[in-house]
């Protein structure tokens, strides 16, 4: 009785729009420009169901999902801590993957829009949350290595509607990047480890 | 002007800044640029081009209807985005002077929106016009158009899109306009869908920026924030753009305009 009442007094006055609404909108109101294109605006599963749910997804289908994301991650074989120097400088770069950047060209992770990382850097973000001494606190074993190389390849394998961009995943990064990352975290020597 | 962001930027890095320390810094720095800011140049720049006439018909823009009837600048940007009749849609203040600018000066559309975007070097027309319009609505309250069902449906498509998640990062407006006291780098992000942190930037936009020295418009905040969420480009004026413009005003609604506002 209550929910039929509710769904009458709704038809009338909830004016919510639908993401596959705004998703004509966006196809409708926005162009592709340089690498930007405009398949760019229409949603995969997981963008459509976090959009839904307000990025509080049912467990069992964030489960699944999570396991279809984590296929997409080739893990490459061996050790994955590369050169955390290299590391660094790719934190810092915030370009990739926009209509200002040259299609191709080596982008960055923008790991300190939101991250604080290195102590050597204060102007870090706070979106996310701080990875200082991330490996000293964690170890750096194979396990470790896997964990952070997948959630920077595809954060949404480990939890389904992060903010964090699928960086490996969207071609912001390649793999030998990741690595170069992985050793930002893990390397003893690196700074975040001091 | 060009040594004041460098002069600013110095003395950030060099000075140790800690978290607890840098909304002071910060703040201290927004009241430093806010003194000696060129946006009274672009205001006056921007009069001159109202009344300059213009297009295939010679006329300037001094008839534009803003929505407060032809001709009456005082009062309107605050108004705005409202319906309007004669083209049967929800317009925000750029849409507005591009209709005018094709109505009344008869110029093409695609001439009017070549260069909708300025530089340091050279500003656009529509930040000019912007600058002039919207400073004639100091100490008007926010009041963005509520009552007719085309601005309704503008501000629940706002809304929608403002938490929508796409693109090539996955992002929605809320991914970081979502929380409090969040930042990306030492910036300070606002949580747009309440109203306490809508009212202080909505009545400061548009705004000077003095880290590029340039004048930017409400138009172009929303473009360059689509820009880095990896979207591809948002259309000028679009349905779209005004929409989510609608949605940000009248969450400021009722908050006396003090712009054009002087950003970092």
């Amino acid at each position: 009785m209550r929910s039929a009442l509710v769904f009458v007094i709704c038809s009338i006055f909830c004016t919510a729009v639908l993401a596959q609404d705004v998703q004509k909108v966006l196809q409708r109101d926005f162009q592709a420009r340089g690498q930007a294109t405009m398949d760019r605006v229409v949603q995969d599963g997981l963008q459509r169901l976090c959009t839904d749910t307000n990025d509080r997804p049912p467990g069992d289908v964030a489960r699944q999902l999570e396991a279809d994301q984590m296929k997409t991650i080739a893990f490459p074989a061996g050790n994955l801590i590369g050169d955390w120097k290299n590391g660094e400088r790719i934190a810092q770069n915030g370009r990739g993957l926009q209509w200002t950047d040259p299609a191709g060209a080596t982008g960055g992770g923008s790991c300190y829009n939101c991250h604080q990382i290195s102590p050597q850097e204060s102007s870090h973000g706070t979106l996310g949350p701080s990875l200082l001494k991330f490996g000293w606190m964690r170890g750096s074993g194979p396990e470790m290595q896997r964990y952070v190389y997948g959630k920077i390849y595809n954060a949404k394998a480990y939890n389904l509607c992060s903010t964090m961009p699928r960086l490996g995943h969207s071609g912001t990064l390649t793999s030998e990047q990741i690595k170069d990352l992985v050793g930002l975290l893990l390397d003893p020597a690196s700074p975040v480890n001091k | 002007m060009r040594w004041l962001p460098l002069a600013i930027a110095g003395a950030l890095i060099c000075t140790p800044v800690f978290a607890q320390d840098a909304k002071k810094e910060i703040q201290k720095y927004q009241q430093m640029i806010a003194d000696g800011s060129p946006v009274e140049l672009f205001e006056l720049e921007g009069e001159a081009l109202w009344k300059k006439p213009q297009g295939p018909n010679n006329v300037s823009l001094e008839k534009c209807d803003l929505g407060q009837g032809a001709g009456v600048v005082k009062g309107a940007y605050a108004r705005l985005p409202r319906y309007f009749k004669d083209a049967d849609r929800v317009m925000d203040l750029e849409a507005r002077l591009l209709h005018c600018m094709t109505t009344l000066q008869g110029r093409s559309r695609e001439e009017a929106t070549k260069r909708v975007f300025g530089n340091e070097n050279q500003p656009s027309e529509m930040e000019y016009l912007s600058a002039y319009v919207a400073s004639q609505s100091r100490g008007v309250k926010l009041a963005a158009g509520t009552s007719h069902p085309k601005e309704k449906e503008a501000y629940e498509l706002g809304k929608a899109l403002f938490f929508h998640r796409a693109g090539g990062w996955d992002m929605s407006c809320a991914s970081c306009h979502g929380e409090e006291n969040k930042r990306i780098r030492m910036q300070e992000l606002p949580v747009m869908s309440k109203p306490q942190f809508a009212r202080p930037i909505m009545a400061t936009w548009p705004a000077y920026r003095v880290s590029n020295s340039q004048f930017k418009t409400m138009q172009w905040r929303i473009n360059d924030c689509f820009r880095q969420m990896r979207y591809p480009e948002p259309k000028f004026a679009s349905d779209a753009t005004i929409a989510l413009n609608t949605f940000l005003t009248v969450t400021a609604a009722g908050e006396p305009y003090r712009g054009p506002g002087t950003k970092r």
